[in-house]
């Protein structure tokens, strides 16, 4: 609703808005106001022009023109939308049936169809009105089928997209009928285009049948609209132009009115949620809460990236969502950092931030965000682009969606050189091959000629690199690089990955919500829990040293190949914060079998230990009784008993 | 107790065969875990056994009898792997969960249903009126394998189930799975690419290799003297194992 609502926002929308309602108020209201003016016969003032008593003078019968164009509104816009009505049914109508009657009749119903789209619209908008006769009826059905195919090839491409969705299939599982799949979960997904479309269509449909009623095919006398009025004022052109002038006028205006505001409905549902969202306000939140921070040693020539007391900030509909509270981490020259963390934890939007990917609608803040010593913040200039685009690569979890599926692999790696290295056409296409070969992928040079859909998942996967490595990056920031991929792919992918940081002295920043791959890559890891960093510890200690009861609860998490089979495996109680609503005090105490009073009161600082790791936790260490009789336990008791 | 048995099963896409001769028991009660990498043709055969995919070769019986893949009973229920996908994003998850449950109960008895298996998955009944859109992946996954086990089925199919899940989520949605499994004596079809989870929730492995099973056995034997030499690169590559 809201999004509809933003139609209005727009100049064009709100006119377009404004034209329509005016139409249809005209069409209620112009027979009850003027109906007697506009049939009021003065057979000593016929086919006279325009003046004070007549504004575009008077028809053969000495009736007021003006008047009759704006009475012919109602019957004008009433058979327009009784067309579009017809269009609209019979298209769904054949639009659905293959859904409805399965594959093989489905095939019959869409050659029709398609063959059917291939005739011009008026054709066969004349050939029906042949067929149902001269006069108002005759008319309503045959623009109305003369539309109905191309509402149909819609409904049809629309429906078979959705069609093809998980939910379709998880409704089919279910035992969901055909007709309630329709109804109840492929018409609402669908509905939106088709009720821009059908908007639009009415705009059609209504200089449709101005055309036919001027052709003598539409309605017919006593009655008239607005076609109907053009075609007795189009034989005394010369004598009053005004005559076809003001009912051709309406139907311009009308048409228009119906055209622009689908598509500025359509505009405004395409374009999503611009508009909806509550702005920012301007205010600058103070990001020093944590001065400990000083104590990590930001200090050094071999810092690739330098990131302190990192927010991130979203407009809610509560006031602003802040997912990343203050973050600060250095990553140096070579080193390999992961960061770990349940889903909303904030791990990814702090790789965004850092590679200045945040939305518009979202505020990144920082004391100091700095790539290779040049300041982050600056904002979207050339050079930030340049740094950016030469400087850090980005690695995105899935890779099929991070290509242009439209284009050639080599094409889509060559832009990259040509944008930020300025080289050729031949020689960035060269640069990308050797790229493509650089990340082990076989026959690079035809490979490059391929499109994203001919490469599996691990190969684009490795393109993706491939890509970064197109300028000479000192980071790549990886996030979840490898979920979307098979065991066997992920570990190359890793593999390439270290590979690439060895060779180069490459930095690496990988994301990661499983805590053995990033054990697996990585020197140091930060663990991240509700938008901060809660441990910062070398991977090597993750099993054995990890100090705060998340880290620890997060590695006896995760089964591995000598995990217990007789024992559930470990869980982590309860829900990870909502970013919209976190509470006083560690986040983290409420799922904590270390908490205590303080916890919940005083949010611990991330304390700096003497070995360089940090910690966040007032019971860091403590040793933690293992409880397997937890609440998993207590719920599959219930299920039991049900 | 049901057993879903797949014999000689061949689903063919065009010219490409997806699924070539297989054959596989998931005795009553038990898990099999099947791995293999993707287009190996492991969701193929999962789509087949729920009426996804039609059989061009070959039965899928349940209990000797052939899967009902028609009407409002559905004794073999899956869960898909893209919790963004699997759950229309038009109804609410309440809704969504609802729609599984077998007709016959009432709207209060529905309601109550709905409440309990959304507790039971770890997420609170009072939402039960959220769109999709307001809950985060390893939320929805819950909501997907809620509305699974709404339909009581004797079969499950779950085909990667967790691998779009956070850890934590995961080992809750396993240890879930091997109590419901134990208690309710499910049988399932636990596609997996993660050894690790295979080896902790089945009790049988099969490896699927380009359409074909190519190793399979009990879960602990397979693991340990793989056979197969594709079996031997998947457990090479299990993450974790080169620790520092």
């Amino acid at each position: 609703m809201r999004r509809w609502r933003s139609v209005l926002r727009t100049p064009l929308g709100l006119t377009a808005t404004v034209l329509t309602v005016g139409v249809l108020v005209l069409a209620v209201v112009a027979p009850i106001l003027w109906s007697d003016e506009a049939n009021a016969i003065d057979t000593s003032n016929i086919m006279a022009g325009p003046s004070a008593e007549h504004w575009a003078g008077t028809d053969n019968l000495g009736r007021d023109i003006f008047y009759r164009t704006l009475v012919a509104t109602r019957l004008s816009v009433e058979l327009a939308l009784a067309a579009t009505v017809v269009a609209v049914l019979v298209g769904l109508l054949l639009g659905t049936a293959p859904f409805l009657l399965g594959r093989r009749a489905g095939r019959f119903v869409n050659a029709g169809v398609n063959i059917a789209v291939a005739f011009p619209g008026i054709l066969l908008a004349l050939f029906f009105a042949v067929i149902f006769g001269v006069g108002a009826t005759g008319a309503v059905l045959a623009i109305g089928l003369a539309g109905a195919p191309a509402f149909a090839r819609l409904t049809h491409t629309l429906v078979a997209a959705v069609e093809g969705r998980d939910f379709v299939a998880a409704a089919r599982v279910a035992g969901v009928g055909r007709m309630r799949l329709l109804f109840r979960h492929v018409l609402p997904n669908v509905s939106e285009p088709l009720a821009v479309n059908a908007t639009i269509g009415a705009g059609g449909a209504l200089l449709s049948f101005a055309g036919l009623s001027f052709l003598g095919l539409g309605v017919q006398q006593p009655r008239y609209d607005w076609g109907r009025l053009l075609y007795d004022g189009i034989s005394s052109i010369y004598v009053n132009p005004w005559a076809a002038l003001t009912p051709g006028i309406a139907v311009i205006v009308a048409g228009l009115a119906f055209n622009l505001f689908g598509e500025s409905v359509a505009k405004a549902l395409g374009v999503g949620m611009v508009g909806a969202i509550p702005r920012l306000p301007d205010e600058v939140v103070e990001t020093t809460e944590e001065p400990a921070v000083d104590a990590v040693d930001h200090l050094g020539s071999d810092l690739v990236l330098d990131v302190r007391d990192l927010t991130v900030t979203f407009p809610g509909e509560h006031g602003p969502i802040r997912p990343v509270r203050g973050v600060s981490f250095a990553v140096r020259r070579g080193e390999s950092v992961g960061v770990v963390g349940e889903s909303g934890s904030g791990k990814s939007l702090t790789a965004l931030a850092v590679s200045r990917l945040i939305d518009d609608t979202g505020r990144v803040e920082a004391s100091r965000l700095e790539l290779l010593g040049h300041d982050l913040r600056a904002g979207d200039t050339s050079a930030q682009r340049e740094l950016l685009g030469t400087s850090l690569a980005m690695v995105f979890q899935d890779p099929m969606t991070s290509f242009n599926p439209t284009q050639r692999m080599g094409g889509q790696l060559a832009e990259v050189a040509r944008h930020h290295q300025g080289l050729g056409r031949r020689a960035a296409l060269a640069r990308a091959v050797d790229r493509l070969r650089a990340v082990r992928i076989t026959d690079p040079e035809a490979r490059a000629h391929q499109y994203p859909h001919e490469f599996s998942g691990g190969m684009r996967q490795r393109a993706m690199i491939g890509m970064g490595l197109m300028g000479s990056p000192a980071l790549i920031v990886a996030d979840e690089p490898t979920t979307a991929l098979d065991v066997t792919v992920q570990q190359q992918v890793l593999e390439l990955l270290a590979d690439i940081r060895a060779a180069d002295d490459v930095a690496l920043v990988l994301i990661s919500h499983d805590v053995s791959v990033v054990s697996e890559v990585c020197d140091r890891v930060l663990v991240m829990y509700a938008g901060r960093i809660v441990e910062d510890l070398p991977a090597a200690e993750l099993e054995s040293a990890a100090r705060h009861p998340y880290t620890r609860a997060l590695v006896a998490a995760v089964p591995d190949m000598t995990t217990d089979l007789d024992r559930p495996l470990a869980v982590i109680p309860g829900r990870p914060v909502d970013p919209a609503d976190v509470p006083a005090g560690c986040a983290y105490a409420a799922r904590c079998p270390l908490a205590s009073a303080r916890c919940r009161a005083e949010d611990p600082p991330l304390a700096t230990e003497a070995d360089g790791s940090r910690v966040a936790c007032w019971h860091a260490g403590e040793p933690i009784e293992i409880e397997i009789q937890d609440r998993e336990l207590v719920e599959l008791e219930e299920v039991e008993a049900s | 107790m049901s057993e879903l048995r797949f014999e000689d099963v061949v689903v063919r896409y065009g010219h490409y065969t997806a699924v070539d001769q297989v054959s596989l028991t998931v005795p009553a009660g038990q898990v099999v875990g099947l791995v293999g990498e993707s287009g190996s043709g492991k969701s193929t055969l999962a789509r087949a056994a729920v009426g996804l995919a039609p059989l061009d070769a070959g039965r899928i019986l349940l209990n000797g009898e052939p899967v009902p893949t028609r009407g409002r009973r559905r004794p073999l229920q899956m869960v898909f792997q893209d919790p963004y996908s699997s759950l229309d994003p038009r109804m609410t998850i309440g809704e969504s969960i609802a729609e599984a449950i077998p007709p016959g109960s009432s709207r209060a008895q529905r309601k109550a249903e709905v409440e309990r298996l959304l507790e039971l998955v770890h997420l609170d009944p009072t939402r039960a009126g959220a769109l999709p859109s307001e809950l985060s992946g390893g939320q929805r996954q819950r909501v997907a394998l809620a509305r699974a086990l709404a339909g009581r089925p004797s079969v499950v199919v779950a085909d990667e189930i967790t691998s779009a899940l956070d850890v934590s989520i995961q080992g809750a949605v396993l240890n879930l799975v091997r109590e419901l499994q134990r208690e309710l004596g499910l049988s399932m079809l636990f596609i997996s690419h993660n050894l690790a989870v295979v080896r902790y929730v089945a009790t049988h492995v099969a490896v699927m290799h380009q359409g074909r099973i190519v190793e399979q056995g009990p879960t602990a034997q397979v693991l340990a003297e793989p056979d197969h030499d594709y079996t031997r690169a998947l457990l090479a590559a299990v993450p974790g194992k080169r620790n520092h």
